[in-house]
């Protein structure tokens, strides 16, 4: 039992459930409701299930799907890909455009969707290539997409931002008839489901980290590094294209200027505080969904708080600060060290027990 | 306590999750003496040091240091406080920056110049680099260097500081015996000057030419102080073990396999050169024999062997594994055929530090398995449970990251993780390195268990003695070429050094 406490105060994810739980316990103290999911009419007529709880959940699905990606990139090339909005701007208006010409079928969307997350792949591989193969810095290498990409999702839309409406895409980024959960929470439930899936059937999990640590020993035991920083662009390459997907469908259109902006540092954050070291190794996949959640809870909490919403960004800025200052080695090593003063006393009385 | 005590430390304890690296442990360095720190792997040394440098704080205890005259108490909180105390240290792995200067590594970090004078700073630097003869430039990027020159350099820096007490942990496990020679001259300088000097080594040679005292350690508990000129070396290998004595010397030299003439070598190279190994040269090893590379550092022994396990790209060359014409391009083709190999960085190119014991060991076979194949957890634990009785890793349980283990304990999961590979032929360069007597004597053991198994092992050691034990054959090289083999009879100390020297050619 001590022995599975101590296990769980090492492990990555003690932080974020940690922090998760300080935010869930002010919320209740604050207003006992503040949790209560309650069955209401929507505008479309449909009976469907909300409350702060699914808000949270379905606001975080875009950046909780492209933390994904991020961790397994942030793992093995020790930095980060500061593109990824962008290129979900790039893969949203491919998403749109084929839409655009097409009458909106389901296989159409599959069709569109499929493009865009091919594109998308395309445009996180050229990122991938400059720092795997090139060995460019990957903030330095992904600067180049960050700064272009949003020009080249102007391009695409005509410089316009086009508008699709179709009642598949509002089920898409709304709720599905008949189902009163908000669809992107599936998509994203989904997901991780299926990440599990390829973590389980594959050894990725194992090479990214062996990469992140020490190249050197991963090329000695026939890892071949270059390839294993590609596969890990190309998962968070279609991640961003189904974060920018959802996203269309939520809004109903296309703005290569708006679409996740500013989302690369809500994700980067979110792999922080899941507990993935920045500078690579090892890392925690669900740990980096949870850091999505609790962002995404701060701004709901600061809302449901009447924080006017110019000033979010710096409460939530100062809560962040306390999480990254509680994650810290050094305010860890403390409780660590004050939990075994405090415990210390009670072991040691157990082990003339266990004797007799 | 006596006069000249320069630093006492008394009943320092101090304890990491799930192992007491230190109990009650004390220890005394008196002026201008040679105190070497013995003791088996994770006896507590390198802990003790640290906690001397306060890289760790100690659980209890405490330190005295003479100041102005008088020994005072002192909490040493960091290296930087321990460096203005006047404790410097050169530690085992080389905990220099490799991408700045020479010059800025001698330098970085002291003082309290917000100001640098780059100037008089590489002037200064080239000066102490001529001064103890270190074939290096103070401008030249510290990773350019070989490893034995980056030591020196991280001698040098230490020296340079005024100190009262200079801590050596294992200086010499990466230098040759020449440079051996001039570190301890420089250490007899210090020790005229009235430095004390703490020698952790594991070399017994060297502690008895060089300490005055010496102070065994085993299992973090102080086994004690003796005049190094009293204490016989067996009772001194006794105590440090801790048990009677299973003498290197009852390694039976094995003899060399009876070579049938038409048996094909396991592994035959032709040709064969690298980016790193420019020199094509020609290999072979057959079933079931020890051969060794043996040469001064520096000498391309490991770039030779790295060449054969396709660990630098291959440049030209032929390769044959049973007699059957290979491709072996990268290290993963090597693996497949069966070639095994531990590099002589254990740091840089064997562990992953962050990673558990576990991991560690499964890693390579995993590789070989394939990306689609993962190991289930309890096949990994299974392996893992298995190879850590097999080779007695003392590790507090099979998820513990391997970095919290003590460096011959490393080792041993590195070799784990080979010998899971089952290979059939095997390549160790410089196992035995900066790890205690007891593991090397074991993994020599294992090297000969290993070839009476049919494994070919190709066994590198900066220790002669080490290899002439093991080896049926050896390849002695020189200036990155092969100069010559040695085998059966021929293969003597003195014929190697001559060999190594050159004199051979001249002579035959």
């Amino acid at each position: 039992m001590g022995d599975g406490i101590k296990k769980f105060m090492r492990s990555q994810l003690v932080i974020p459930l940690f922090s998760l739980f300080l935010l869930v316990i002010f919320n209740l103290l604050r207003d006992p409701e503040f949790f209560s999911i309650s069955l209401a009419t929507n505008n479309q007529g449909y009976r469907v299930l909300s409350g702060n709880l699914i808000s949270i959940f379905n606001g975080a699905a875009a950046i909780a799907i492209i933390s994904i990606g991020m961790t397994l990139i942030t793992s093995c090339c020790k930095g980060q890909d500061i593109s990824v909005a962008a290129v979900a701007a790039i893969a949203g208006s491919v998403f749109v455009s084929v839409l655009r010409s097409h009458e909106i079928t389901i296989p159409v969307i599959i069709l569109a969707f499929l493009l865009s997350c091919l594109v998308s792949v395309l445009f996180s591989l050229f990122n991938g290539v400059l720092v795997a193969v090139f060995k460019i810095q990957p903030m330095i290498a992904t600067l180049i997409l960050f700064s272009a990409g949003r020009s080249i999702a102007y391009w695409i839309n005509g410089g316009a931002t086009p508008t699709v409406s179709s009642d598949f895409l509002a089920s898409i980024g709304g709720f599905i008839p008949g189902i009163p959960i908000p669809t992107p929470i599936i998509i994203m439930v989904v997901f991780l489901v299926l990440i599990s899936i390829v973590l389980r059937l594959t050894t990725l999990g194992l090479y990214t980290q062996v990469v992140g640590i020490n190249e050197g020993t991963a090329h000695l035991n026939g890892i071949n590094p270059v390839w294993v920083k590609l596969i890990a662009f190309i998962i968070s390459g279609v991640c961003v294209a189904t974060a920018g997907c959802i996203t269309v469908c939520r809004i109903g259109l296309i703005n290569h200027e708006t679409l996740l902006l500013d989302a690369e540092m809500d994700v980067i954050l979110a792999v922080a505080i899941g507990g993935t070291s920045l500078g690579g190794g090892k890392f925690s996949l669900f740990g980096s969904v949870i850091g999505a959640y609790i962002i995404q809870a701060l701004t709901v909490t600061l809302y449901a708080m009447k924080v006017p919403s110019a000033a979010v960004k710096a409460y939530k800025a100062a809560v962040i600060i306390l999480i990254v200052i509680i994650s810290s080695p050094v305010v860890k090593e403390f409780f660590i060290n004050l939990y075994k003063k405090l415990f210390k006393k009670q072991v040691d009385a157990k082990i003339p027990i266990k004797a007799s | 306590m006596q006069d000249n005590t320069v630093l006492s430390m008394r009943n320092i304890s101090k304890s990491f999750p799930g192992v007491r690296a230190l109990q009650n442990v004390d220890f005394t360095l008196r002026k201008g003496e040679i105190h070497a720190l013995m003791g088996e792997n994770g006896a507590g040394k390198s802990t003790l040091i640290k906690v001397l440098t306060g890289v760790y704080p100690k659980d209890s205890g405490q330190i005295y240091l003479s100041l102005n005259g008088g020994m005072k108490e002192i909490n040493v909180r960091s290296p930087h406080e321990a460096q203005e105390l006047g404790i410097s240290t050169v530690y085992q792995e080389i905990t220099l920056c490799p991408n700045l200067t020479v010059a800025e590594n001698m330098f970085i970090g002291r003082g309290n110049y917000s100001l640098v004078n780059w100037r008089t700073m590489k002037k200064k630097a080239a000066e102490i680099l001529e001064k103890l003869n270190i074939p290096a430039r103070a401008t030249q990027q510290l990773d350019t260097c070989s490893i034995a020159v980056q030591q020196m350099v991280a001698i040098a820096r230490a020296v340079d500081m005024d100190c009262k007490v200079l801590i050596l942990d294992e200086p010499t496990s990466s230098l040759d015996e020449q440079e051996v020679e001039k570190l301890f001259s420089l250490m007899r300088d210090l020790k005229s000057r009235g430095v004390g000097i703490i020698f952790v080594t594991h070399f017994l040679e060297q502690m008895y030419e060089i300490s005055d005292m010496v102070t065994v350690l085993r299992n973090g508990e102080l086994v004690g102080e003796y005049e190094v000129k009293d204490l016989p070396r067996v009772e001194l290998i006794s105590k440090m073990m801790g048990k009677d004595l299973d003498d290197v010397s009852t390694i039976q030299k094995r003899k060399q396999p009876d070579k049938t003439p038409d048996a094909l070598p396991v592994y035959e190279a032709v040709g064969l050169s690298s980016t790193n190994c420019p020199n094509a040269f020609d290999f072979n090893i057959s079933k079931g024999e020890v051969n060794g590379f043996t040469g001064l550092l520096g000498s391309g022994r490991s770039e030779s062997v790295r060449a054969i396990f396709a660990a630098d790209r291959i440049t030209g060359g032929k390769i044959k594994i049973n007699g059957k014409d290979v491709k072996i391009r990268r290290p993963k083709d090597a693996m497949m055929h069966g070639v095994g190999y531990l590099p002589e960085d254990r740091k840089r190119d064997g562990i992953v530090e962050d990673l558990s014991v576990r991991e560690n060991i499964i890693l390579a076979l995993q590789v070989m398995k394939g990306f689609f194949r993962p190991f289930s957890r309890a096949e990994a634990e299974a392996f893992a449970d298995k190879y850590i009785k097999l080779l007695g890793i003392k590790t507090a349980s099979m998820d513990t990251p391997i970095k919290s283990l003590s460096g011959g304990n490393q080792q041993k999961v590195i070799l784990a993780r080979w010998l899971l590979t089952n290979p059939q032929y095997l390549i160790l360069d410089e196992p035995t390195r900066g790890i205690d007597v007891g593991t090397k004597t074991e993994i020599q053991k294992l090297i000969l268990k290993l070839a009476e198994e049919g494994v070919s092992v190709t066994f590198i050691s900066s220790e002669i003695s080490e290899m002439l034990r093991t080896c049926s054959r050896l390849i002695v090289m020189r200036d990155r070429k092969m100069v010559g083999e040695l085998e059966g009879e021929e293969m003597t100390q003195d014929n190697i050094m001559q060999m190594i020297a050159g004199e051979a050619e001249q002579n035959g």
